[in-house]
């Protein structure tokens, strides 16, 4: 008998059936995750093993799998970071607009309108870059190349046809625009009425309650939604591919035709006429860019976490 | 510095709604004013139009006159920014800044006033309206942890901390401790004795018996049927409110026949 045990052996109720099976499915569901990130890793790692291992000249270029990555994950990287350093700020600063100074009407309406451009298809931002942007940005190259070619970024020979590295920039920048708005949209529009008030009753203007009470509780999705944004621009195939005019030196120079390639653009552009060793050094190429976005993510876990005592969760 | 204020037949409204109507009332410097009534009567409205927080809310209005120390705050060329800044606020749920430390929290008000002060002596602003607000022994060794890491009594009286430390006026207090524990309750009507000598104090409270504890003037707020505005039925010292009230609506409230 139950009852005639020790007080302290209060026995535990048998779980429901229901909570076992929602219980077993997401923890499945969770070890999914985990299966197929791992698969993912330990194919590109082997795959991409003959390629590290082969001797430099065999790899296609000639002198190993490093130099043959280096200036894609150079391209990369420049891309990706500097459409992030354009998109951003606008990002931020449409969602204070859409939340905090349209009027409701337009808010709304121009909330939809975010969403539906972080659906448009890769390929329309590529073409719209191609077809629209690229002649466009050519005579403004120009003036840049003329007025502050100084600067190393705009040094020049400018492009003829304006398929430089500056509109692949701008077109990954309009392409991850969308998604960070509606990401830090969401999180300001979570803002504690409490806290606006707060800043308001201390004689707070717009712009002061804003900054004391939604960026900092906003702070973290920012960071997120950069995160998120970087990482679409890190690994953007199509609209890259379209766009840039690759001649494969590493410059920092954005309008000039000499233009590195990004990983991404590089496989896709190679792959189908590749065999043997050419495959396994794109895979390579691969696992760099899998390495790239996981520290990514993981660097702004950390940047979020130090500060999570302040982040307005408790 | 206390200063008094004079309200003249305000009505307060949410777009075309009329919310509180025709409400005169004088709070006297250095004393506390305790504002009663059943829910959706317009106290809390009311209070939110004496430091022009109401208009926050899109649409709302004001029409009438609220004068501090002789001057109309709803005057031209008065900008609601300065006014708010003037009139300390507390309210219904402790709101400390979550993303600041509990220094930064009762730095706040200054930073925003844009006063340049030495580092030294924020430090001791920072200090004197902890004391102020009973919560220094509490916080003193934690001063750079987060203001939202503490309990709820603790943040409410951070919050008056917060709101003393630009040296208000008034403080308006709405319904402050209504997520509060008794125990903290306590410390707070405490908290507004000790600081009734240096302010006009004006509190919000459902709370009969706290009204009658801490204030010496009473209003009575009541409308006459749900959709109607509200109006101050009556207002007198709290002693003659809780013992013989001129209206029948008063007493009926005040001895728990409605509300």
């Amino acid at each position: 008998m139950p009852l005639s045990e020790t007080p302290s052996a209060v026995a535990r109720p048998r779980p429901r059936a229901g909570d076992r099976v929602f219980a077993g499915l997401s923890t499945g569901a969770g070890l999914l995750i985990l299966v197929v990130l791992a698969g993912v890793a330990a194919f590109l790692l082997v795959e991409a093993w003959p390629a590290l291992t082969a001797p430099p000249e065999e790899v296609p270029g000639g002198r190993g799998v490093a130099l043959y990555v280096w200036p894609l994950l150079f391209g990369t990287a420049l891309s990706a970071v500097f459409a992030l350093l354009i998109a951003a700020p606008l990002a931020v600063t449409i969602a204070l607009f859409v939340t905090y100074y349209a009027p409701r009407a337009l808010a709304q309406g121009l909330g939809y309108l975010i969403d539906l451009l972080a659906a448009v298809p890769s390929i329309i931002y590529g073409l719209w870059g191609f077809t629209v942007l690229a002649p466009a940005t050519v005579g403004p190259s120009g003036w840049l190349a003329d007025n502050l070619g100084f600067v190393p970024l705009f040094a020049g020979p400018v492009s003829a046809t304006g398929r430089t590295m500056l509109v692949a920039i701008l077109v990954l920048a309009v392409m991850i625009l969308p998604i960070i708005t509606a990401v830090v949209r969401e999180a300001f529009r979570q803002v504690p009425r409490l806290h606006e008030e707060a800043a308001h009753a201390l004689g707070a203007t717009r712009w002061e309650m804003l900054r004391m009470a939604v960026l900092p509780f906003g702070r973290s999705a920012v960071i997120g939604a950069s995160m998120l944004g970087l990482g679409r621009a890190l690994g953007e195939t199509m609209a890259v591919t379209i766009v840039l005019s690759v001649s494969g030196g590493v410059t920092v120079n954005l309008i000039s035709s000499g233009n590195p390639s990004t990983i991404a653009a590089d496989i896709a552009l190679q792959f189908p006429e590749s065999t043997g060793l050419a495959v396994n050094t794109l895979i390579a190429s691969g696992l760099v860019l899998f390495a790239v976005t996981f520290a990514v993510n993981m660097a702004a876990r950390t940047v979020i976490n130090r500060r999570s005592e302040f982040s307005g969760a408790n | 510095m206390a200063k008094h204020i004079q309200v003249k037949d305000l009505d307060i409204y949410y777009d075309e709604f009329l919310a509180v109507q025709g409400v005169s009332m004088t709070i006297e410097p250095r004393s506390v004013t305790a504002l009663i009534g059943p829910s959706g009567c317009g106290k809390s409205t009311f209070l939110r139009s004496l430091n022009r927080m109401h208009e926050l809310v899109p649409k709302a209005k004001v029409e009438g006159q609220v004068a501090i120390n002789g001057r109309d705050i709803y005057g031209n060329n008065v900008d609601p920014v300065d006014i708010r800044s003037e009139i300390g606020m507390v309210f219904q749920r402790p709101n400390p800044f979550p993303t600041m430390s509990i220094y930064e929290n009762v730095a706040a008000g200054i930073r925003l006033t844009g006063a340049r002060m030495k580092r030294s002596e924020i430090d001791d602003l920072v200090e004197r309206s902890l004391r102020s607000a009973n919560l220094w022994n509490e916080v003193k060794d934690r001063l750079h942890k987060p203001g939202g890491g503490i309990s709820g009594g603790q943040q409410q009286r951070l919050c008056i901390a917060r709101a003393i430390a630009v040296d208000p006026a008034v403080l308006l207090m709405d319904e402050p401790c209504s997520a509060l524990d008794p125990i903290s309750t306590q410390a707070i009507e405490d908290l507004i004795n000790d600081l009734k000598p240096d302010y006009t104090i004006v509190i919000v409270t459902h709370n009969m018996q706290q009204a009658a504890r801490v204030s010496d003037t009473t209003g009575f707020f009541n409308l006459a049927d749900v959709g109607q505005p509200g109006r101050l039925i009556e207002m007198d010292t709290t002693a003659k409110i809780f013992s013989a009230p001129r209206e029948q609506a008063t007493e009926d409230y005040i001895t728990g026949r409605f509300g």
